[in-house]
């Protein structure tokens, strides 16, 4: 039976290609990898081989044609005793062509577009009159990352000093001693190769807590983060994923210079597949990293030094957990909404007392999460206040705060009755003189003058 | 430690059954020719992007599964589809795959360098060059986490051979014996450049005596050579010794890729791998001259496998491409799936 050879597709991109030289001529018999053809792409000179065996009935695109289409028949093979004359001009092979682009691919603007009726979705993370207890943040994870790993035996934590040394910032103080070295696990100073043989642990169904000495270091890892650990569920269409939870102190802490004191916030929100949390206070952190914990997807969970040692007043519950996309507020207000997470929100809380004694009134909200967003409840308090200033101490270009503010903008655009202003860090990487470092990060004072600006005070 | 070194020696006939070298001929057989198939619907436009084809390595994957028991993990780059029919992986499922298609391992949205198969222990599949590298060490961790003697079989190229997380895997793989066999590829061009071109240290598995991690060199293109070595390999990571590694000197006789205008080698060196060296012409010739089976047998054989890869090719065709609802689906999991396997 006759075969037909098409004019190949050699590079992704090739759609034409020029027949630059036939190797075989008619009668000759070629047999599979044998070339035949040299061809000549967008990119190269490639050479063409035979798949099939036979005899080279007829050449049907003589050398040195230009144009010619993948796809188009440029010769037949034969068996012995056939005749390519006995064979119709073969039409282009239609079924050979892939298939037509189905209608444009749902485009779907941001989700954030679609016009529905907007309802907070703060609430109280516990109910009035439970017993509180005052913690640091440092003691509020160590007993959220505990209270999990005796919930679930294939929880572990890995990182550089996690286990004989305490934790670099204590964190981890004392788990060595309750769960042993199979369950806190010191590494070498390797941040790319643990977070890969963290993610492949997750794959292979563990729960790994993966401790940064800080996020900058993650820079060496954040391969594993993004390409390993965010799109495996994707690309495996739901096979298998990476329940697992990457952790440790971002942005700033005080006079590290430069490359201690970036915070990487927006980078990570950035990437479907991870979720992120940044929490402020102590209850946060506790509630929040026993969700990450549970949850069976790749978690950044965005710490901050400066935070570690502040208290907070912490439910004593036994098993208390916060939900992922759920803001909270933390003051009300009626004519400015302050929105921040982190350690932003001491900026925001700071700026908005200072408001008060001026009479502006401002509603400050907490996002806690940066993916998923709590939008519906930043969109009802800026419909009630109909201005919004957001804070946060990342770089200003492709901010959190430019993303909050374009979701305003597609949703709430009526009821803006001053532009949204982003108070961010500054555009400079962080100098180590004392002046330079606090006029490099976000101010309460920047914040303060920015909220009376969108109320024109 | 010393590593020890073994020299690249024939493989004794003697162990092999004629069951064995059959099963060795049909599986390698059947790589080769959807390979084949593989570069032909590439060349229609049925497959696009990047595809890379494993032909000349088939002995490889064939050798090492021959070593493997059931629960056994495995994880390779983007040159990965021998490593997935090697495994037992359904060839309608990867051929739908390089087209883009629902009845994909992925439902289409993975394509030629990603597809995973829970039920085969097939961890992908990976595009960055050496990352697959701890992702298999982490593997071979979970199992010595959970306490059963599961081994990682974790395959990287020469090329990724020079990435430092190698190196950062082998020192933690080491330092806590995990059971993983790290299977260096050598086919001797990582893309266009010669090993000779990227390294004064052209043994490989040497590199693994600076983390005390035993390992040997073996002849790639003789499968039962492959087998016995990897049956070593499995031996001391199920007792407990931690890595091992395996640098398995091989050939691809195809590009890199698709668009590989093959510069960078002689035409006359992959004619010559093809004629003496062809791993599938090997077990084919001692099938013959030791009367394990006849010409006749052997077209038959072919014929079958014909059959199996041509109705691949049919499945990748018909199946539908991906509903447009899946852009936004297994973007987040509400359990872990790896658990309910």
């Amino acid at each position: 039976m006759a075969t037909e050879l098409l004019m190949p597709a050699l590079s992704p991109t090739m759609e034409e290609g020029t027949l630059a030289k036939w190797l075989v001529k008619e009668g000759d018999t070629v047999s599979s990898g044998d070339i035949i053809a040299e061809i000549e792409t967008d990119k190269a000179t490639m050479e063409f081989e035979a798949v099939d065996e036979g005899i080279v009935g007829k050449i049907l695109v003589a050398e040195g044609t230009e144009g010619v289409k993948v796809n188009e028949v440029i010769a037949i093979l034969v068996e012995e005793g056939e005749s390519a004359d006995d064979i119709a001009a073969p039409a282009p092979a239609a079924e050979a062509q892939a298939p037509a682009e189905a209608e444009a691919p749902a485009s779907a603007p941001a989700k954030a577009a679609a016009p529905v009726e907007v309802v907070s979705k703060a609430s109280p993370d516990f109910p009035e009159g439970t017993p509180m207890k005052t913690q640091t943040v440092r003691e509020a994870l160590r007993d959220a990352m505990a209270e999990e790993m005796r919930r679930d035996e294939n929880v572990f934590l890995m990182g550089e000093e996690v286990a004989e040394y305490q934790g670099a910032y204590k964190i981890s103080q004392g788990m060595l001693d309750e769960f042993g070295p199979k369950r806190v696990i010191d590494t070498p100073i390797t941040e790319h190769g643990f977070a890969g043989i963290a993610t492949g642990a997750a794959f292979g169904g563990l729960k790994p807590i993966v401790e940064f000495m800080t996020f900058n270091f993650a820079m060496q890892a954040i391969d594993h983060l993004i390409n390993s650990a965010a799109k495996t569920l994707y690309m495996s269409g739901g096979q298998m994923g990476a329940p697992m939870v990457f952790r440790g102190p971002n942005g700033a802490a005080a006079r590290v210079g430069a490359q201690h004191s970036q915070d990487y916030a927006a980078w990570y929100a950035q990437i479907p597949g991870l979720k992120v949390v940044m929490p402020y206070s102590a209850a946060d952190y506790k509630g929040l990293m026993k969700t990450a914990i549970r949850d069976p997807n790749p978690v950044i969970f965005l710490e901050n030094e400066i935070m570690y040692g502040k208290s907070f007043e912490v439910p004593d519950l036994e098993d208390f957990t916060i939900p992922f996309g759920k803001a909270r507020i933390w003051r009300e207000g009626t004519d400015v909404t302050i929105v921040s997470f982190g350690i932003g929100m001491t900026y925001a809380l700071e700026a908005a007392d200072k408001l008060a004694e001026e009479g502006i009134s401002a509603e400050v909200i907490d996002l806690r999460t940066l993916r998923p967003i709590d939008y519906d409840t930043v969109l009802a308090s800026v419909m009630k206040t109909n201005r919004c200033v957001t804070v946060e101490e990342g770089f200003p270009v492709g901010s959190i705060g430019n993303h909050i503010s374009a979701v305003i903008m597609q949703r709430a655009f009526d009821y803006l009755d001053a532009p949204v202003i982003n108070c961010a860090g500054k555009d400079v990487p962080m100098p180590y003189a004392a002046n330079l470092e606090k006029l490099a990060l976000v101010t309460t004072d920047e914040v303060v003058a920015a909220c009376k600006e969108v109320t024109y005070r | 430690m010393a590593p020890r070194k073994t020299a690249s020696k024939p493989a004794s006939q003697a162990n092999v059954s004629k069951d064995e070298l059959l099963a060795y001929y049909k599986d390698m057989l059947l790589i080769r020719r959807f390979e084949e198939k593989a570069g032909q619907l590439y060349g229609m436009g049925l497959i696009g992007g990047f595809c890379h084809l494993y032909i000349g390595q088939e002995a490889v994957v064939v050798g090492l599964e021959a070593a493997t028991k059931e629960g056994d993990k495995r994880i390779t780059s983007y040159r990965d589809h021998g490593h997935m029919l090697a495994c037992g992986m359904d060839p309608n499922g990867v051929m739908a795959e390089l087209t883009g298609r629902e009845g994909g391992y992925s439902k289409g949205k993975g394509g030629s360098m990603h597809m995973f198969s829970k039920e085969k222990h097939f961890y992908g599949g990976h595009g960055i060059v050496g990352a697959q590298v701890p992702l298999g060490a982490g593997l071979a961790f979970s199992d010595k986490y959970k306490g059963n003697d599961n081994v990682t079989f974790t395959y990287f190229g020469d090329g990724a051979a020079n990435q430092g997380q190698v190196y950062e895997t082998y020192n933690m793989a080491e330092l806590w014996d995990l059971p993983v066999i790290f299977v260096i590829e050598n086919n001797q061009y990582a893309m266009g450049t010669s090993v000779a071109r990227s390294t004064k240290s052209p043994s490989l598995w040497e590199r693994g005596a600076a983390y005390g991690i035993e390992g040997e060199e073996v002849d790639g293109m003789d499968v039962l050579a492959v087998k016995e070595a990897g049956e070593r390999a499995v031996a001391h990571c199920r007792a407990g010794k931690g890595p091992y590694i395996l640098e398995v000197k091989t050939y691809r006789y195809r590009g890199h890729s698709m668009s590989d205008p093959a510069k960078y080698r002689t035409r006359e060196e992959v004619q010559k791998m093809r004629e003496e060296r062809d791993p599938i012409e090997a077990v084919r010739s001692i099938l013959l001259t030791g009367n394990h089976a006849t010409e006749d047998d052997l077209k038959a054989i072919d014929k079958d496998i014909k059959a199996v890869v041509n109705a691949s090719a049919e499945f990748a065709k018909e199946s539908p491409e991906p509903a447009l609802e899946e852009l936004w689906t297994d973007i987040y999991a509400d359990e872990i799936p790896q658990h309910n396997a």
